[in-house]
């Protein structure tokens, strides 16, 4: 057995000193966090993006990805659909007494590892440790600012009717590699989280048309859910259709299984965009050049005709609505 | 995926539709008896591809929404024994009894964990010796040789700590509960699937003959139910009622004569009491006496509040193919899936479930 996070590690004491030079401040440097003073301080001007996001996700190791990269990801994806370039990020842990030190020093690799992907910096953060049973192994709270270049006003609200709809790839993966690893279900899945930083996907998208209109990163409640909050807060409908949309094999046969709705399984590393049609062409090119939007396909369009509803045209030629989902899915995903 | 695409394919479909556009020249009134096959035709829009002349009805075969209200108390009331970790399949979570579900039990205390398999339940009562084990087995056929094989099992293991609530119920009897109600006129039904991969169509003779109703077994795929109403309408047509089977890839006649075997060296009929269809002599299932040990409702005294159902809730009369879920007057306004009144909006093979979740569209 390999050394273990005491309750002293988070008291303040030697101990705790002793976590950050070993564990923390080695992989995650920088100047602005090496000075280790109370607050991160830095220079900043032009509209700001700050957003935050908590990781519970179980197990924190999970096929693609771990809580750390998740952490990193889904902070740097949602100021990224603001519009915006994620700058600088806060890093807090929540930490179970007894989680093995090396299962931590492997998630602060993984951090910092996707934040020189993303091309952020962690400037502050903070560590505390809980008794056993109080949270599960590992919490991660981080916190990101970003700037918004130009005028780009991005916003679910701002979708018309004619815009067309763009996924940057198959849907389901994130939730279904999570699922395969949950106790009680274990089963092999050629699967693996798609858990990405989309910041430099959406920097080519937006260097490459000033109308798009709204972008999301369909998480929790998958693809079904982020349509659904663009029909009801643009006061339009949206039709799509299934044959359009990628889903991964292994996503398709793990969900028949299961009984699923690929279209409510999370993703960490996909996203939604809603573009003007003449610009939908330009935009879809730009995102398949791109490591994260290769299997990126217009999906659907922004109609007039069943407001505030999403449509779906099915594979048999029927067509169904697309609701939002009622209750958990799937508990503690991200 | 192969095995499944064919069963998807667009062309296939729209030439059986045609097909039985064709062919149906007078008024027919089809039930899906199961739940799956009510979901896979909201799923897939299939009742917009079928000519005005057919009429699709869902049936009682959803075993979660069947569960009378005292059965759940009983659940309810179980979790909250001290010292009893209940195990349950995940529809069962948030179906409200009559004062509760066991998804507020859990939030209140009670140990409540969702499983995957009885084989699962097993494993958590090797795990906690010191704690009693109770599954509740709610079900059809289908399930019924899992939980056979779970308490066979347990037998052999000499686990003490394992039970079943067993509210097992079997299809045939509650098929003919609905046709002798008299309540509507059917003139086909589409037979469950997987029920009938484990039961076989013997039991289904006696619809065609005494009640004149054509049955085809379906399998779950557009085309699957597509070509089950076609033989349905093409039977109806000529006037000749029969039993077929469509399900040719999972059904035989005899059905699983294993699995048939295992369910009755575990398991003697009983009455059971349905939602909707009330007490119905021989369509339950319990432990023979050899077994009783492991029955949970004899191992532990629980005393229930009166039963008593939700004001207003229509789940009886849906599930009787009465009215259609848009027929209840809650439908999508007091009852939802986040609040739902009644259970069929809140089994994943509930008709108010499928109605919500897909409800059909012009579009």
């Amino acid at each position: 057995m390999g050394e273990k996070i005491l309750l002293a590690h988070g008291s303040g004491s030697r101990l705790s000193h002793d976590l950050i030079d070993r564990i923390l401040a080695p992989p995650l440097n920088n100047p602005i966090l090496s000075r280790m003073d109370d607050s991160a301080v830095f220079d900043l001007s032009g509209r700001v993006a700050f957003s935050t996001d908590s990781y519970v996700v179980s197990p924190i190791f999970f096929p693609g990805g771990d809580i750390g990269r998740l952490a990193v990801c889904g902070t740097v994806n949602d100021l990224s659909m603001s519009g915006a370039r994620p700058l600088y990020i806060s890093l807090a842990l929540i930490i179970e007494e007894g989680l093995e030190l090396e299962d931590l020093r492997r998630v602060v690799e993984s951090v910092a590892e996707t934040a020189a992907e993303a091309g952020v910096i962690i400037v502050t953060g903070d560590t505390k440790v809980v008794n056993r049973g109080k949270a599960d192994s590992l919490f991660i709270n981080t916190a990101g600012i970003g700037l918004i270049e130009g005028e780009a006003d991005i916003s679910g609200s701002n979708a018309r009717p004619g815009d067309r709809i763009i996924l940057s790839g198959g849907i389901g993966e994130h939730g279904m590699a999570v699922m395969s690893k949950r106790e009680g279900l274990q089963f092999n899945l050629p699967v693996t989280s798609d858990c990405a930083p989309l910041n430099h996907l959406t920097a080519v998208m937006l260097a490459a048309s000033r109308r798009i209109h709204s972008l999301r990163d369909p998480t929790r409640g998958g693809l079904a859910s982020t349509l659904n909050e663009f029909a009801r807060q643009s006061g339009v409908g949206i039709s799509i259709e299934e044959a359009k949309i990628p889903v991964h094999d292994g996503v398709r046969g793990a969900c028949e299984l299961l009984g699923l709705d690929p279209l409510y399984i999370a993703n960490e590393g996909k996203l939604v965009a809603v573009v003007d049609p003449g610009d939908a062409d330009t935009v879809l090119a730009a995102m398949k050049k791109n490591r994260y939007g290769v299997q990126a396909a217009i999906i659907g369009e922004v109609t007039t005709e069943h407001k505030g509803r999403v449509v779906m045209k099915t594979r048999i030629g029927s067509s169904r609505i697309v609701d939002m989902p009622a209750g958990e899915i799937l508990p503690r995903i991200c | 995926m192969r095995f499944i695409d064919e069963f998807r394919n667009a062309e296939l479909v729209r030439r059986l539709a045609d097909k039985i556009a064709r062919v149906s020249t007078r008024p027919a009134r089809l039930m899906e008896f199961c739940g799956g096959h009510t979901v896979a035709i909201m799923r897939n829009g299939i009742r917009q591809l079928l000519p005005p002349t057919i009429e699709m009805l869902s049936g009682p075969g959803c075993p979660v929404c069947v569960t009378a209200n005292s059965d759940i108390d009983k659940a309810i009331a179980l979790a909250g024994l001290p010292d009893v970790i209940i195990t349950t399949f995940g529809d069962m979570l948030k179906v409200p009894g009559s004062y509760s579900s066991l998804q507020k039990a859990r939030a209140e205390g009670s140990d409540i964990r969702i499983v995957y398999s009885t084989q699962d339940a097993l494993q958590v009562a090797r795990d906690n010796p010191q704690q009693s084990i109770i599954f509740i087995g709610v079900g059809f056929e289908t399930t019924a040789p899992t939980i056979a094989m779970a308490v066979v099992q347990a037998e052999k293991e000499d686990l003490r700590n394992f039970y079943v609530l067993c509210q097992l119920k079997t299809t045939p009897p509650a098929m003919r509960a609905l046709l002798d109600l008299g309540e509507i006129k059917i003139n086909g039904i589409i037979c469950p699937g997987h029920v009938t991969t484990i039961i076989g169509t013997g039991a289904y003779q006696a619809y065609a003959r005494d009640y004149g109703v054509a049955c085809v077994v379906a399998g779950f795929e557009p085309v699957d139910i597509l070509q089950s109403v076609e033989m349905l309408v093409q039977q109806i047509e000529r006037g000749d009622p029969r039993v077929e089977i469509a399900y040719t890839r999972g059904v035989r006649p005899d059905g699983n004569l294993k699995a048939l075997e295992l369910m009755h060296n575990v398991f003697d009929t009983a009455g059971a009491s349905w939602r909707g269809l009330g007490e119905i002599p021989g369509s339950g299932l319990k432990l023979k006496v050899k077994y009783a040990r492991f029955d949970a409702g004899r191992a532990f005294d629980v005393v229930l509040p009166p039963a008593r159902e939700a004001p207003g809730c229509r789940c009886g009369e849906v599930l009787r193919g009465v009215i259609a879920p848009t027929g209840c007057k809650l439908f999508r306004k007091a009852c939802s899936p986040e609040n739902p009144i009644g259970p069929c909006m809140v089994s994943s093979e509930g008709s108010c479930a499928a109605y919500y979740q897909y409800g059909e569209s012009d579009g």
